[in-house]
């Protein structure tokens, strides 16, 4: 692997050699196992191995509930129940599964976010953060398909609202919904092929985490200073670094680890306070739920959804502009995965030359702002639609757009940056004392 | 910082925004204590069997519980009745034969029959198809303290008629405290004495209303005891894990890292 100078995997015994000459298998899990990391990792670099071990987690379960689950809309919701009652450790596995895709989008979010803070998306990083981004994007996919499965109230409105955002798109909506659907509804075609679907992305999933992790092993990680590590000689190297096993195999083992602790009281204690209670009521096409409210993970970017409603004078000149073709909600759906897109793009978009946010700082105060901001967007996404929380979502939704689109540009040409320190080691000696002392 | 900030900031969120966001219906439920709540709390074998008694004396009448087995009100965890009297109690019901296609008595194997004669719902998971307590400003604070009122509200609404009635389109209702628009169909079914209970406990409409409330708890959730048990016993494997990774931790990195300096 090209990148850090360290020593690679040797072949010593006949049967290595053998091996690999022919697949260099044990080479490559070396290498992967042994890479150098910046040694100064806080705990910030944890979510990785949680999100591998979340994803591990979902397919373990997932795979064992899909013995026992049937996808068809007279007996799916019946089929939960029969697991929650008579599979032996049936609820246990069922409620594991549930809330684990909570904690995979808890442990997402602050992966996000930490990447967000210290620059993580940065040259040469921009691979990596868009791999990571289209991972978002397959799990928002996967957590709304599996939603659906239980075949429960909000389940099923849930499906017919989301679904519905793609019938916005002008011209190819319409069949773009009935392809999605299977049929003018979402009825027992849509409840197979989102079945189908929840079973096959994750492996896609865990496809694109190869290449998340080959593509930041070939960059090397990043840091809390965001300088990178020397590559001048290998003894250089070694100084800014620790092989990952086993400093922080075991560290982020021990998060993991303390991090499940809390994970399992949820579990066994409180294991629907993360759902809806309508979800328990079977899917019944004549009766709507008072509010349908997705997931708490899709909150956020659910009220970028409802911020742009047909009386915001945006949408209204949007809409005359386009001659109508762009009307109140396409504007919404644009709006939504734009949020997002703009993520996506904040490589781009970050003129800044220092990378950490530890030496920004008036990008720290922003990107405080932000974070708030997301608690307010995912807070006012759950709540009724009425006059102030329009205003709260329009204002929250403004914010989210103007940071990646105005504020990262622009903070890059006047924001006066910190020192920085030379290296990591420097940086590293500055705050520890030397343990040889 | 941003670690302070992050963590605390989507904690923060994941535990006010889960929970149902009921809002709308903000009808007041009040609390009361069940013997099954926090982290510690089981089911009452006693109350389960008188709520047993509640449901198949008053609510079978016109509600079924079509997702639960007769044969669960023997489990551990449950009313555990005897086996021989669960026997006995499956011969209240008649079910259509599955192979068949008569009508029979139905046996323990089978599950209580489905009923929505009445246009009453079906109740084997009532108690986590409604909550109580959403509050304060959707936030879901209440629910974490005092858990999801699903039960709660059913004894609320038990208890919740106030006595008033009328009729709207050939149809009576009654005014409910709890129920969402105020105005609820179903009778209100219960009243003082209305069962006997075998072991003496006086029949009140608050009682019976809580002893129901338990038993479609645990009919909604059977295996909340093992749940919380299994909980306890992970909790406690991961603590262990836990303390034992952070020595490794610790000792491995001592060579790299010493004392934080000031």
């Amino acid at each position: 692997m090209a990148g850090i100078p360290h020593d690679h995997y040797e072949p010593k015994t006949n049967g290595q050699k053998w091996l690999h000459s022919r697949l260099p298998i044990a080479g490559i899990l070396y290498d992967t196992l042994m890479i150098p990391t910046p040694k100064n990792l806080n705990w910030m670099w944890i979510w990785g191995i949680v999100l591998t071990f979340c994803l591990a987690l979902q397919i373990v379960t997932g795979i064992v509930l899909a013995m026992h689950y049937t996808p068809h809309v007279d007996m799916a919701f019946a089929s939960i129940e029969h697991i929650m009652r008579d599979v032996n450790g049936g609820h246990m596995i069922r409620y594991l599964h549930m809330n684990g895709a909570s904690l995979f989008f808890f442990a997402v979010y602050l992966h996000i976010f930490r990447g967000l803070y210290y620059g993580s998306y940065k040259a040469p990083r921009e691979v990596t953060w868009i791999i990571g981004m289209i991972i978002y994007l397959l799990m928002m996919a996967t957590g709304f398909m599996g939603y659906v499965l239980p075949w429960g109230q909000m389940s099923f409105w849930g499906a017919t609202v989301i679904t519905g955002l793609f019938g916005a798109i002008p011209g190819i909506g319409e069949s773009l919904q009935t392809l999605l659907l299977g049929g003018p509804a979402v009825d027992n075609a849509t409840l197979n092929r989102f079945f189908s679907l929840h079973y096959l992305l994750p492996f896609v999933i865990a496809a694109l985490v190869g290449l998340h992790i080959w593509a930041f092993h070939t960059t090397g990680n990043n840091n809390p200073t965001g300088v990178e590590v020397r590559r001048t000689s290998k003894a250089d190297a070694a100084k800014d670094t620790v092989p990952f096993w086993p400093y922080y195999v075991i560290k982020d083992l021990f998060a993991l680890a303390l991090l499940l602790a809390v994970f399992f009281a949820v579990v066994g204690f409180m294991p629907n306070y993360l759902g809806h209670p309508d979800n328990y009521i079977q899917a019944n096409a004549l009766a709507t739920p008072a509010h349908i409210v997705p997931e708490w993970y899709f909150l956020p970017f659910y009220a970028v959804l409802r911020a742009f409603t047909a009386d915001v004078w945006l949408v209204q000149l949007v809409e005359f502009v386009t001659f109508g073709i762009v009307d109140a909600k396409f504007f919404g759906v644009v709006a939504m995965f734009g949020a997002i897109a703009v993520m996506a793009m904040a490589p781009w978009l970050d003129t800044s030359s220092v990378r950490s946010g530890r030496y920004r700082p008036k990008f720290k105060a922003w990107f405080a702002l932000l974070v708030i901001d997301f608690i307010v967007l995912m807070w006012v996404g759950s709540q009724p639609a009425n006059e102030l929380n329009g205003w709260i979502s329009l204002i929250a939704t403004t914010y989210w757009f103007a940071y990646f689109l105005v504020i990262l540009p622009l903070l890059g040409l006047f924001e006066k940056p910190l020192p920085q320190p030379a290296t990591i080691e420097e940086d590293f000696n500055a705050h520890y004392a030397n343990p040889a002392e | 910082m941003f670690r302070k900030i992050a963590i605390s900031a989507v904690s923060a969120l994941a535990i006010t925004t889960g929970a149902a966001f009921a809002a709308g219906e903000a009808k007041h439920i009040e609390d009361v204590d069940f013997s099954f709540q926090g982290p510690f709390g089981t089911y009452d074998q006693m109350q389960l069997q008188r709520g047993l008694q509640v449901f198949t004396e008053v609510c079978s009448a016109c509600h079924g519980l079509k997702f639960v087995p007769i044969r669960t009100l023997a489990d551990a965890g449950g009313p555990m009745l005897p086996e021989d009297q669960v026997r006995a109690y499956a011969k209240n019901f008649t079910v259509v034969d599955k192979d068949t296609g008569e009508e029979r008595e139905a046996v323990p194997t089978d599950k209580f029959p489905a009923n929505d004669g009445a246009g009453a719902p079906d109740l084997s998971l009532m108690a986590k198809a409604r909550a109580g307590f959403s509050g304060p400003y959707g936030l879901g604070i209440n629910q974490f303290l005092k858990g999801m009122g699903g039960p709660e509200y059913i004894h609320a609404l038990l208890v919740g008629y106030t006595g008033e009635e009328k009729t709207e389109a050939g149809e009576t209702f009654y005014e409910n405290t709890a129920f969402s628009t105020g105005w609820i169909k179903m009778v209100p079914p219960l009243s003082d004495d209305q069962v006997t209970y075998a072991d003496g406990t006086p029949a009140t409409v608050d009682q019976m209303s809580m002893d129901v409330s338990a038993f479609l708890m645990w009919t909604a959730e059977p295996h909340l005891n093992a749940r919380k048990e299994a909980g306890f016993k992970a909790i406690l494997l991961l603590g262990l894990l836990s303390t034992l990774l952070y020595l490794t931790n610790k000792r491995i990195w001592a060579g790299v890292k010493g004392p934080k300096k000031a």
